[in-house]
């Protein structure tokens, strides 16, 4: 099987799983809609991580990390153990949490019955992930911090002359955050060129449209002014997306614009937009309605 | 009295040069902490950041993650205030030992309240995983780089530069979790931190020969705050207890000791001499510690409130106290 259509079925398999989770709780549905498949590439293509060393269901929430605890940091070896020659992964947004649990299904780096998890009282599959979630190696809820962690951790590994690539997943909204912009200054200054950012652009954050709560354009050019290697693609179109990473950007970090829609792959969110950031039911009619599309979508896969 | 020039950048240069995975930051003031002989010597292990200090914090986190030392230098003001959200979500939650070195703590800068670290101790004790240190000395500067190494997690420590004076013998360094005993004594109890130990050291003298015995503690780790010296201290103690910080009176020294005071069920007095809740303004430091009663006659009336006796220690006896241990070399603190 072509690795495109391979990655088409992890992105739909995320829809799906994101979907159905919704539908009992509300939630991040359609951060999984706009960035299935930035996911599916990363881990099916794009990335070289080893094989998982986290367990396939995780046990359950064994503290923060201190220095009296050595479960700390667990969520980062979903991710696989770290090795001077394989890539990292970092995802910012944390709210993002569940299209990243839905992706490890898919690759096989977690069991699905994992999800039966997902935002239950004292378990690691939080809705918001932190560093014991799996796929996680930060705490990101604040924003922009994750963007200067992991420039931190791409200049250590070139400082220890590592080969292994630093891969950032970030949402546009982090841009009004000014942390986002002392970060690009920062690895532009150093010439940081062992990181790749992809930063889903679907143009809304909680208030609504990102034009109507605060502008970012010109998108590209302000990044572009700010040292970094920018290109701008389609954020669905997967051999796009692949083409754009191929990027040659000496001295520099290279930074994917992948222009998304939030409710790709979902028609029945269109109407709710540019309101999508957090998806809730008014009352059990609304919620059938979800549920049948997902028994359409469901007999309708790939 | 010894005073010494530059004593964190002899010392930093000279660790440095074995510990070789220690990583020097810099936000833009690189003399001003000391730092600029450890970036001529190992550029290779000095990064610049500029002025940026929420990305300087979570870019040292991510040097943590890497197994390096990350030595973050910078004034306070603009650790615990500016970035302070990057130093609890990038560096104190997942326990990582980078090392925060905050300069200008109190009244120790004529910058005014944007530069004065007022409430910092107070700040960053409340933080979990985070340690706490105080320098009052050029002994106390030399130790904190060995004690915040072994530390397995983040530390902040809170340094005095430029001339500072010798207090401690040199080849008795610092420990952490360990006052420093200055006397010994029943009738006050005396915790001193930073500045403030050099300080009260004008007068201790001058209250021993009024007969006042003391047990006088130099305090230097406020967090963890957990020494069986002090505990002795607090328990022992017949006319009470007095604290002495170049800090708010809100969440210091004081605070830790009245914390204990209260745990320990005694009844204990006791009089904390600090900064009493009010920023301050931009002023020579011995004119802000006696505008903001933190200095040697402050304590020396806290001690006749507490054995209720007028003791007859005149100002002049201070001042010439003072004289004796010759300031004159000093050149005013600057930026």
């Amino acid at each position: 099987m072509s690795w495109e259509l391979e990655c088409k079925k992890i992105s739909e398999g995320i829809r799906l799983r994101v979907l159905e989770h919704t539908i009992n709780h509300g939630g991040y549905l359609s951060q999984a809609c706009s960035s299935a498949e930035i996911f599916s590439i990363l881990y099916y293509k794009l990335m070289r991580l080893g094989p998982s060393v986290g367990r396939l269901v995780p046990d359950s929430f064994q503290g923060t990390p201190s220095k009296n605890n050595t479960s700390k940091h667990i969520g980062m070896l979903y991710n696989g153990a770290k090795n001077p020659n394989l890539d990292r992964f970092f995802l910012s947004p944390s709210h993002y949490a569940l299209t990243l649990y839905a992706t490890l299904i898919e690759t096989k780096r977690l069991n699905k019955k994992s999800l039966n998890q997902f935002n239950i009282d004292g378990s690691v599959l939080e809705m918001i992930g932190s560093e014991h979630s799996p796929g996680h190696e930060t705490n990101g809820g604040s924003f922009g911090q994750t963007i200067s962690q992991a420039a931190g951790v791409a200049w250590a590994r070139r400082w220890k002359k590592e080969k292994g690539l630093v891969w950032l997943f970030l949402s546009d909204g982090e841009f009004q955050e000014g942390q986002t912009w002392e970060a690009l200054m920062s690895m532009a200054f150093h010439k940081i060129s062992n990181i790749k950012i992809v930063v889903d652009v679907n143009g809304q954050q909680v208030d609504g449209r990102t034009s109507d709560v605060m502008n970012l354009e010109p998108f590209l050019k302000k990044i572009s002014s700010f040292g970094a290697c920018v290109k701008q693609v389609d954020g669905h179109n997967l051999r796009a997306l692949n083409s754009a990473f191929e990027t040659f950007h000496k001295d520099k970090p290279l930074v994917v614009l992948a222009k998304t829609l939030p409710y790709k792959g979902m028609d029945i969110l269109e109407e709710r937009y540019p309101f999508l950031h957090y998806i809730r039911f008014k009352d059990e009619h609304e919620r059938n309605d979800f549920k049948n599309y997902l028994k359409q979508m469901k007999s309708k896969k790939l | 009295m010894e005073f010494l020039k530059r004593v964190h950048a002899k010392n930093i240069l000279k660790w440095g040069k074995t510990n070789d995975k220690a990583i020097v930051l810099s936000g833009d003031l690189t003399t001003s902490c000391e730092i600029d002989e450890f970036r001529n010597a190992y550029p290779e292990r000095f990064l610049s950041l500029g002025l940026m200090e929420q990305n300087m914090m979570s870019f040292a986190a991510g040097l943590a993650r890497e197994g390096l030392i990350p030595m973050v230098h910078t004034f306070s003001v603009f650790m615990y205030r500016r970035a302070l959200d990057q130093i609890e979500m990038s560096i104190a939650y997942p326990n990582l030992p980078v090392k925060l070195f905050g300069f200008l703590p109190g009244v120790t800068t004529p910058g005014g309240a944007s530069h004065q670290a007022l409430n910092d101790i107070a700040v960053m004790r409340s933080l979990p995983n985070m340690s706490v240190i105080e320098t009052g000395d050029a002994t106390d500067v030399e130790s904190v780089l060995e004690i915040s190494k072994n530390i397995n997690g983040p530390v902040y420590i809170r340094m005095i530069r430029g001339d500072i004076p010798r207090l401690f013998p040199k080849n008795d360094p610092t420990k952490f979790k360990k006052a420093r005993k200055l006397s010994h004594g029943s009738d006050i109890a005396l915790f001193t931190s930073g500045i403030c130990t050099e300080e009260s050291l004008l007068v201790t003298n001058l209250l021993r020969e009024k007969g006042i015995t003391i047990q006088h503690l130099h305090i230097t780790t406020l967090k963890p705050f957990d020494d069986c010296l002090i505990d002795e201290a607090v328990t022992k103690v017949k006319y009470g207890i007095i604290t002495m910080e170049n800090h708010t009176s809100v969440g210091g020294l004081g605070t830790c000791i009245a914390e204990l005071i209260a745990k320990s069920g005694l009844p204990r007095k006791l009089i904390k001499i600090a900064i009493n809740d009010t920023y301050l303004h931009g002023a020579s430091k011995n004119y802000l510690m006696n505008e903001y009663k933190i200095n040697a006659k402050v304590l020396v009336c806290a001690v006749e409130e507490l054995v209720n006796e007028k003791l007859d220690i005149s100002e002049m006896d201070v001042s010439q106290s003072t004289k004796n241990d010759s300031f004159s070399e000093n050149q005013p603190e600057a930026l």
